[in-house]
C-alpha cells in the first residue's frame, strides 16, 4: 500500500531542490558578469566597480550552490551517488572552476598575490564561462539521460559492491555530444549574462558602464532566446522517460514533458509567468529609459521558469535522471530519496527557509541601497575593496 | 567479473586526506578569529575607542582573506563523497546527508548573508547592526562546524539509525541520537575550541613581531590581551573535551585507542606513555616489546578511559584475537570475539542479506523471514565481511601514536604561552622579553601542526572504517578508474598548494603593512 504522506514528502524535496536549483540559476548573473568584466570595463576604475558590484554577491551563489548540492544528498542520495560518482569529469570541472572562483575577488587586487590580478581575472572569466556551461548542460541530462546502471544488490558483490556504475569510460563528458543538453547549457550561460547586465544597471551609477550594459543585454538576449527557445520546443515535442505509479517500470512517453506541462496546469503557468518575467525584465530596461529595476521581474522570472523545468522532470511520474544504458535503473524521485523519516526531519528544517530569505533579502537591500560608484570605492576608507 | 581497483581505493582516500587537510589549514582560523574580531567590535562598539576599530578591521582583514581560501577548499570535500565515495552516499546518505542539508540552510546562508555587511556595512548600516552582523559571521561559521562535525561523530559511532535491507542503506531512526550523540557532542566541542586556540596563537603571534619591531605597540598589547584570555578559556575546554573524546575512543573505538598507545598487550592499571619510540619491527601477535623506550604514568589510561584505575584496557593483540571481558555501549557484559569471527560473521550478515533479496523475490515468506534474522543477528559486524585479511583491522600504529602525543603536548605549550603573555602585558614587561615574544611567533606553524595531528589522530586511528564496524573504505568508494582520481589528486594539489603560496603572500603583506591609520 502507498504511503500518501512518503510521496508528499518525497515530492516536497523536489520542489525545494528544485527552488533551489532555480534561485542558483538566477545567482549565475554573478557568473555572467564575470565573463563581462572587460567588455564593459574597459579601463582599470571601470573594472574595479563592476568586481565589487558583483564582489558582494559571488559568495549568495556559492553558498546556494553548495546547499543545493546538501539539499540533494540529503534528499535524494542515490542521485547523488550515481551522478557525482559517475559523470565524474563534468562534476569536477564545475568543482574546479568554483574553486578559482572562491579566492578570485578577495586575492585579486591584494598586494603579493604571487599570480597578479590578471591571472585572477581570467579565474573569474574561467568559472563564468565554465561554471554556467557545464551546470546548464549536465542539468540536460535530467531531460535526454545518461549512461548508468544502478542495482542494489552488488551491495553483496564482495569483489564489486558499488551500487551505481557508469557505463562508458568518458564519465561524464558524453554529454556534449548530445546538442539538446548543449542547447541548454548555452541558454543558461547567455542568461547569466542578461541578468548580470540587470544586475549592474541596477546596481551601478556610472555614466560609460550603463550605456555598455545595455548594448551588452541586447546582444546576449538574441542568443539566449534562440537557444532557450531550441531547447523548450525540443522538450516539449521529444519522447520522454515515464513511469509507470503500480508498477515503477520506466517506459518512453511520446509528448512526456509536454504532456506534464498539460497535466500540471499549476506548473505550466509557473513557467510561463517565469518567461514573462525575463521578458519584461529585459523589455522593461531596454524600452523604459529610467527604469533599472528590470533585474527584479527577470530575476523571479529566472526562478519560476527554471523550478516549471525543473519540476516537469521530476513530477508526473518521470523519471528525474533518465538511464539510457538501463531504463528500468533511471532514478525517480521515488526510488532515489531519503527515507520517510529523514524527509520529514529535514521538512522541520526546511520551515527555517522563509527566515533565512527574509534576513537574505534584509541584508542585501542594506548593502544596495545606494546603487555602486567609483567615488565611493576610493573616498571611503572603510570600504572594504576588492 | 571487474572487480574494485584498491589501487583507487588508495587514491581516493588520498585525495579525500589532501583536500581535508588543505581545507583545515584555513577553517580553524575562521572559526576563531570570527569570535576574536566579534569581541574586540563589542569593545569599539561599547567604548566607542578609535583604536579599537582599528584593531578590528586589521584582523578582520586578515579574517576575509583566511575565509576566501577555506570556502574554496570546503566545497571540494562536499562533492568528493559523491564523486569518489559514491557506494557511501547511497549507503549512509539517509543519515549523512541531513547534517549536510541543515549545514546549508541554517549556517552557511547566516554565514554569506552576515559577512557582506560585516566587510561592506561599515557605513552602510548602524553601528550595532553591523556588529551584530560580525557575531552572527562567527556563529555562522562555527554553526557549518557543528553540523560536519556531527556527521563526522556519526561515522566514528554510528547511532541512531538501522539497516533496510530491501533498500540496501542505513536510515536514520533518530535524528536526535545522531545529533546528540556523545562521541559527536565531545568532537564538536574539541575541534572548535581547538580552533579557537589555534586562532589565538595567531594573534599572539602576529602581536609578537609587532612588539620584536616596535610597532603597533599598543594595538598589539591589546591584541594579545583579547587573544590570549580567549585562549586560555578555550583551552580549559580544549581539555576537558580532548579527556570526553578520548574517554568515547575507549569505549566505541578501543583499536584505535590501542593504536594511540601502542599498547599491544593489553593489561589492568595500563599507563599512559607520556613520551615513547615504537619498536617498527613490532608485529601484534609476536613477543618483541613495544616501544624502544618509553616514559609512562603508570594507571593513567585506565583511570581515563574507565575512570578506573585497576581496568583493564585491551591492545591489539587482544582486539585481534578476542576472548576478554568487556561492556558493550549497551551496557552489557560481553566476552570480545576475535577479528577472524567479527569477518566470519560480516560474511554471515551480507550472505543474509543476498539470501533475503533472492527469497523475496521468489516469494518464499519463511526463507525471507530466516534470512532477515540472519542478517539482524550479524549486522553490526556487516563490514567485516568485506575484508579478506584480520590485520586489515590494524590502523597505522606509528602515525596515530606519534600524532596523538605532538597534539597533546603542543596543547600545554600554547597554554604556557599564554599565561606567559598575560603575566607580561599585565606587567607591562612584555617589550623587555623578546625570547618570549620571538617564541610565540615561532609557535604560529606549530598551532597548525598540533591541529593537522588532531585530524590524522582521528581519521588515521579508525581504519579502515569509512563507517566503524559497518562500512570499510574499500566498499565505499565508486567505480572510476584510479587514473581519474590520480588526475584529480594533482590537480587539486597543485592549485590548492598555489592557493596556500598566494595566501600566505597576501597575508606576509597585509600583516607587514600593518593595521590602516585613520
Amino acid at each position: 500500500m502507498e504511503d500518501s504522506s512518503y510521496i508528499f514528502f518525497q515530492h516536497y524535496w523536489w520542489l525545494l531542490v528544485s527552488l533551489l536549483g532555480a534561485i542558483l540559476v538566477f545567482l549565475l548573473f554573478v557568473q555572467g558578469g564575470q565573463t563581462l568584466i572587460y567588455s564593459l570595463g574597459k579601463t582599470e576604475d571601470k573594472r574595479k566597480v563592476l568586481v565589487n558590484a558583483l564582489g558582494r554577491k559571488w559568495e549568495f551563489t556559492f553558498t546556494t550552490l553548495v546547499t543545493f548540492g546538501g539539499a540533494f544528498f540529503a534528499s535524494f542520495p542515490l542521485f547523488y551517488s550515481t551522478s557525482f560518482g559517475g559523470a565524474y569529469w563534468v562534476w569536477m570541472a564545475i568543482l574546479f572552476c568554483f574553486v578559482l572562483q572562491a579566492v578570485s575577488y578577495e586575492f585579486r587586487t591584494k598586494p603579493n598575490n604571487v599570480f597578479g590580478k590578471k591571472t585572477f581575472e581570467l579565474f573569474l572569466f574561467l568559472n563564468g564561462l565554465l561554471g554556467t556551461v557545464l551546470i546548464g548542460t549536465a542539468v540536460g541530462t535530467f531531460y535526454n539521460g545518461a549512461e548508468f546502471s544502478v542495482n542494489k544488490m552488488n551491495l553483496t558483490d564482495l569483489s564489486n559492491p558499488v551500487i551505481s556504475q557508469w557505463q562508458t569510460p568518458w564519465h561524464g563528458l558524453e554529454a556534449v555530444l548530445t546538442f539538446h543538453n548543449v542547447a541548454l547549457g548555452l541558454a543558461v550561460f547567455f542568461l547569466s549574462r542578461v541578468l548580470a547586465n540587470l544586475y549592474f544597471i541596477n546596481a551601478i551609477e556610472d555614466e560609460e558602464i550603463i550605456p555598455k550594459a545595455k548594448k551588452s543585454l541586447i546582444i546576449n538576449t538574441i542568443p539566449f532566446l534562440v537557444f532557450f527557445l531550441f531547447f523548450v520546443i525540443v522538450l516539449l515535442v521529444k519522447e520522454g522517460y515515464a513511469v509507470n505509479p503500480q508498477t515503477g517500470e520506466v517506459y518512453m512517453e511520446k509528448f512526456k514533458y509536454l504532456h506534464n506541462f498539460l497535466q500540471m496546469p499549476i506548473v505550466l503557468i509557473v513557467f510561463l509567468l517565469g518567461v514573462v518575467g525575463v521578458l519584461f525584465g529585459i523589455g522593461s530596461t531596454l524600452f523604459c529609459k529610467v527604469t533599472n529595476k528590470g533585474i527584479w521581474s527577470a530575476g523571479v522570472g529566472t526562478v519560476f521558469a527554471v523550478l516549471g523545468l525543473l519540476l516537469v522532470a521530476g513530477y508526473n511520474n518521470t523519471a528525474y535522471y533518465p538511464s539510457n544504458f538501463d531504463l528500468q535503473s533511471s532514478l525517480t524521485i521515488f526510488n532515489s530519496s531519503s527515507s520517510k523519516f529523514t524527509l520529514k526531519a529535514m521538512s522541520v528544517v526546511s520551515l527555517l527557509i522563509p527566515f533565512v530569505l527574509a534576513y537574505i533579502v534584509y541584508a542585501w537591500r542594506a548593502i544596495n541601497n545606494k546603487p555602486l560608484t567609483q567615488k565611493e570605492l576610493d573616498e571611503d576608507n572603510d570600504q572594504h575593496a576588492y | 567479473m571487474e572487480s574494485i581497483d584498491l589501487s583507487m581505493v588508495d587514491w581516493a582516500r588520498g585525495q579525500f586526506a589532501l583536500t581535508a587537510m588543505y581545507h583545515w589549514l584555513f577553517v580553524p582560523l575562521t572559526l576563531g578569529l570570527g569570535f576574536i574580531v566579534a569581541i574586540m567590535e563589542t569593545i569599539y562598539f561599547r567604548t566607542g575607542d578609535p583604536e579599537w576599530k582599528r584593531i578590528t578591521k586589521f584582523w578582520m582583514t586578515l579574517f576575509g582573506i583566511n575565509f576566501a581560501i577555506g570556502v574554496a577548499t570546503g566545497i571540494i570535500l562536499e562533492f568528493e563523497f559523491g564523486t569518489n565515495w559514491s557506494n557511501y552516499s547511497w549507503f549512509v546518505g539517509d543519515i549523512f546527508g541531513a547534517p549536510l542539508a541543515i549545514e546549508g540552510i541554517m549556517a552557511f546562508f547566516m554565514e554569506s548573508t552576515f559577512i557582506a555587511i560585516m566587510f561592506f556595512g561599515w557605513n552602510k548600516v548602524s553601528k550595532k547592526f553591523h556588529l551584530a552582523s560580525t557575531w552572527l559571521t562567527a556563529f555562522g561559521a562555527n554553526l557549518s562546524a557543528l553540523w560536519i562535525l556531527v556527521a563526522n561523530g556519526w561515522m566514528q559511532f554510528p547511532a541512531g539509525m538501522h539497516f533496510n535491507p530491501d533498500t540496501a542503506r542505513n536510515e536514520m531512526i533518530s535524528f536526535w541520537d545522531v545529533a546528540l550523540s556523545p562521541v559527536a557532542i565531545n568532537k564538536f566541542l574539541h575541534t572548535i575550541t581547538s580552533a579557537y586556540v589555534l586562532a589565538s596563537i595567531f594573534v599572539v603571534g602576529i602581536s609578537a613581531w609587532f612588539l620584536i619591531r616596535q610597532r603597533h605597540v599598543l594595538f598589539s598589547k591589546r591584541s594579545i590581551i583579547i587573544a590570549s584570555v580567549f585562549g586560555l578559556t578555550s583551552s580549559v575546554y580544549l581539555v576537558w573535551s580532548g579527556d570526553g573524546s578520548a574517554y568515547q575512543v575507549t569505549h566505541k573505538q578501543p583499536m584505535k585507542l590501542a593504536a594511540m598507545e601502542g599498547l599491544y598487550e593489553g593489561k589492568q592499571g595500563a599507563g599512559i606513555v607520556i613520551f615513547g619510540v615504537l619498536n617498527s619491527d613490532k608485529k601484534y601477535n609476536d613477543a618483541q616489546e613495544s616501544h624502544l623506550v618509553k616514559i609512562e604514568v603508570p594507571k593513567l589510561l585506565s583511570f581515563l578511559g574507565y575512570r578506573d584505575a585497576q581496568a583493564f584496557v585491551p591492545g591489539i593483540k587482544d582486539l585481534m584475537e578476542g576472548g576478554f571481558e568487556y561492556t558493550d555501549t549497551d551496557g552489557q557484559k560481553k566476552v570480545a570475539l576475535s577479528a577472524v569471527q567479527k569477518i566470519e560473521k560480516g560474511k554471515l550478515a551480507i550472505k543474509a542479506l543476498a539470501d533475503y533479496k533472492e527469497a523475496k523475490k521468489a516469494g518464499n515468506d519463511s526463507a525471507t523471514q530466516t534470512s532477515l534474522v540472519t542478517m539482524n543477528e550479524n549486522f553490526q559486524y556487516f563490514g567485516y565481511g568485506f575484508l579478506n585479511d584480520p590485520e586489515q583491522i590494524i590502523p597505522p600504529v606509528p602515525i596515530t601514536f606519534y600524532s596523538f602525543r605532538i597534539m597533546v603536548t603542543l596543547a600545554f605549550w600554547f597554554i604556557l604561552v599564554f599565561i606567559l603573555a598575560l603575566i607580561f602585558v599585565y606587567k607591562d614587561t612584555i617589550l623587555q622579553h623578546k625570547w618570549f615574544l620571538r617564541l610565540a611567533l615561532l609557535t604560529i606553524p606549530l598551532a597548525y601542526v598540533a591541529s593537522q595531528c588532531g585530524w590524522l589522530v582521528a581519521e588515521m586511528g579508525r581504519q579502515p572504517w569509512v563507517i566503524q564496524d559497518i562500512m570499510p573504505t574499500v566498499a565505499a568508494v565508486s567505480k572510476v578508474d584510479s587514473s581519474a582520481v590520480i588526475i584529480t589528486f594533482f590537480l587539486f594539489l597543485v592549485v590548492f598548494t598555489s592557493l596556500l603560496v598566494a595566501e600566505i603572500g597576501i597575508m606576509r603583506k597585509q600583516i607587514q603593512n600593518g593595521p590602516k591609520e585613520d
